[in-house]
């Protein structure tokens, strides 16, 4: 199925004069296209019947949208506090090390990028790291070398 | 020594995989949800008003008189819906995740039998953009009923991803998210009872109070109310974390000490460490200190210490914990979860923050101690939702439990703990140096 067309199966899970697809719209095109550069933007707004700077106006919102390019794959660490207090300062350092960018870039290579972020709902078992959006627990910073490993294989 | 008891909302689920709709029906799944259709939607509210039951996702309200608000379609000739709030994001919270990864089958029969008890036939769940896991898990859950029409009846179940923002846990902006826009508290009245989602009746309720319906049909309103004490009925899926040996999300009976929680349940405190404070039901809510943990977990012995349970996210801190940065770490979450509608909570978590952080850097001056109590002061109380109030009422807790400490940062012009400190040099996402996710990936 076209993006267009999955956009219409979201659209049909709500009432015909709503705009609640655009969430799923989003979601749907972010997944495609790895992120929402203004073409895809577009897309969306057409396959809503919106315009584009209204589905800007949602993407901005939202912290998980991208308005900029990331790497092939995403990993993010919850540095809240039940994090925090066990470690994930040391776990996010331990990840600049191995992929040699900070909190918020990509690795040079095109092939991670690496995020700070609020509490992943998992506090019990951190430091949590979100890697493509499933997560790892328990995560010390010496488990970060083999994240970043299976990560970068194939270099 | 305290254990666990009699579980509700996670029963059956140590032994069995309730993931799958087989498990579930084999330890008595769905015998509610027929239960409740045999009586009249009034019977059915009836069962959870005597059941005293009282919503689990922070506001504590009772939910059988929630839904009692729901205006019959004589009165209001619109469609009811009813939206479930899966948008766990507080810190300190994560017992939504493991309800709904472990219970799916028990959570959307309370979404059945609610949507019985309400009239309606159109059921949003709402969860956080985070949750992955949860999310297959619940769709795969969804998937086994799709050839069950005797189970579903006339209910559609459709699961509405967010995508990261703590705003949308507040049930108006939730809404507003879910209608498609940003995701803004609207101003109340009209609540969401008369005019929610689409400007229709709408009842919201938490993921552990609809993974609670079910059983409460079960076993009678009555029944359930005999667990717990006064004002705080049932069991409560308390998440533990923090410096605590043993994290993770326990059923408890309300009413359980804080003491019990932390050392029975919990194991105490690791490394030989001591207990400084803990934050008693997610960041929201206002700090204990070591002396402060004999108290029931319940919403009337929480009231007297002038704290809640919030939505039961215990955060332990020990002897290593600088409270200033605390303050800071916190409010660096609110300011960065502010959606900016209210100007005291847009402009006022970022004067949180930065007046601590000039606290902890050895700048201040005993005006600015006044300063922040000015900036609480002149958040709380004055936003129509509130997050901002959180960042305000926690951190002048901190000044008031602590305040020698937030005073030796002024007289030692800086952190007494000199670098030592658990949550030292933690790198928010707020202070990430780039917008994120900055790009520069190679052509």
């Amino acid at each position: 199925m076209s993006l267009y067309e999955r956009i219409q199966e979201e659209r049909s899970k709500y009432p015909a004069e709503s705009e609640s697809a655009v969430l799923p719209a989003l979601r749907l095109a972010q997944e495609e296209h790895g992120w929402l550069s203004p073409d895809v933007i577009r897309e969306v707004a057409d396959a809503l019947e919106a315009t584009p700077a209204f589905v800007k106006s949602i993407a901005s919102y939202y912290d998980q949208f991208h308005l900029a390019p990331i790497g092939e794959h995403l990993v993010e660490v919850c540095t809240n506090v039940s994090c925090a207090v066990v470690g994930a300062q040391q776990v996010v350092e331990a990840f600049e090390a191995g992929l040699g960018c900070r909190a918020g870039e990509t690795s040079a290579d095109g092939k991670v990028t690496l995020r700070a972020v609020e509490c992943l709902g998992g506090c019990g078992w951190a430091t949590i790291v979100a890697v493509d959006h499933h997560y790892r627990t328990h995560v010390k910073a010496e488990d970060v070398p083999a994240i970043v490993a299976e990560l970068t294989h194939g270099d | 020594m305290a254990t666990e008891v009699q579980k509700i909302v996670l029963a059956d689920a140590d032994e069995r995989d309730l993931t799958k709709l087989t498990e579930y029906v084999a330890v008595g799944g769905y015998v509610a949800l027929a239960k409740a259709r045999a009586l009249t939607p009034a019977a059915v509210t009836e069962e959870l008003l005597e059941s005293e039951l009282r919503g689990r996702g922070g506001a504590f309200f009772a939910t059988g008189r929630k839904w009692s608000f729901v205006p019959s379609k004589e009165q209001l000739p619109k469609p009811h819906y009813l939206v479930v709030n899966a948008d766990e994001s507080e810190p300190g919270s994560f017992k939504d995740n493991e309800i709904l990864s472990r219970v799916p089958h028990r959570f959307i029969e309370g979404c059945l039998i609610t949507a019985h008890a309400i009239d309606c036939d159109k059921v949003f769940v709402y969860i956080r953009g985070e949750y992955s896991g949860p999310y297959e898990i619940l769709v795969a859950a969804l998937e086994e009923l799709k050839e069950k029409p005797e189970i579903r009846g006339k209910v559609t179940i459709v699961v509405h991803r967010g995508a990261g923002a703590y705003i949308c846990g507040e049930e108006t902006a939730l809404l507003e998210s879910l209608e498609g826009k940003r995701g803004q508290p609207r101003s109340k009245p009209p609540f969401p009872a008369i005019s929610g989602l689409y400007a229709s009746p709408t009842v919201v309720n938490n993921v552990e109070t609809i993974a609670t319906v079910a059983p409460i049909i079960a076993m009678g309103g009555a029944e359930y109310a005999k667990l717990g004490v006064e004002n705080s009925r049932g069991t409560r899926v308390v998440s533990l974390s923090g410096n605590v040996v043993n994290g993770g999300n326990y059923e408890i009976e309300s009413g359980m000490s804080l003491r019990e929680i932390i050392y029975d349940l919990g194991g105490g405190i690791p490394d030989g460490r001591e207990l400084k404070a803990v934050v008693p039901g997610g960041s929201s809510t206002v700090i204990l200190t070591k002396e402060e943990i004999d108290v029931g977990y319940d919403f009337d012995s929480l009231a007297q210490l002038r704290t809640a349970m919030g939505s039961a996210g215990i955060v332990v801190l020990d002897d290593r914990c600088c409270i200033v940065q605390l303050g800071i770490r916190f409010s660096e979450f609110y300011e960065h979860e502010s959606c900016g509608k209210c100007t005291p909570c847009r402009e006022g978590t970022r004067w949180l923050t930065a007046i601590l952080r000039k606290l902890e850097d050895g700048r201040a001056t005993q005006g600015d101690l006044d300063l922040l109590l000015d900036v609480c002061d002149r958040i709380n109380g004055k936003c129509l939702c509130p997050l901002g109030d959180s960042d305000a009422i926690i951190v002048a807790s901190y000044v008031a439990k602590f305040r020698s400490e937030f005073q030796a940062h002024i007289d030692e012009s800086g952190c007494p703990f000199g670098g030592s400190s658990s949550l030292d040099g933690v790198l928010a996402p707020i202070q990430m140096h780039t917008h994120s996710p900055v790009a520069e990936v190679p052509a």
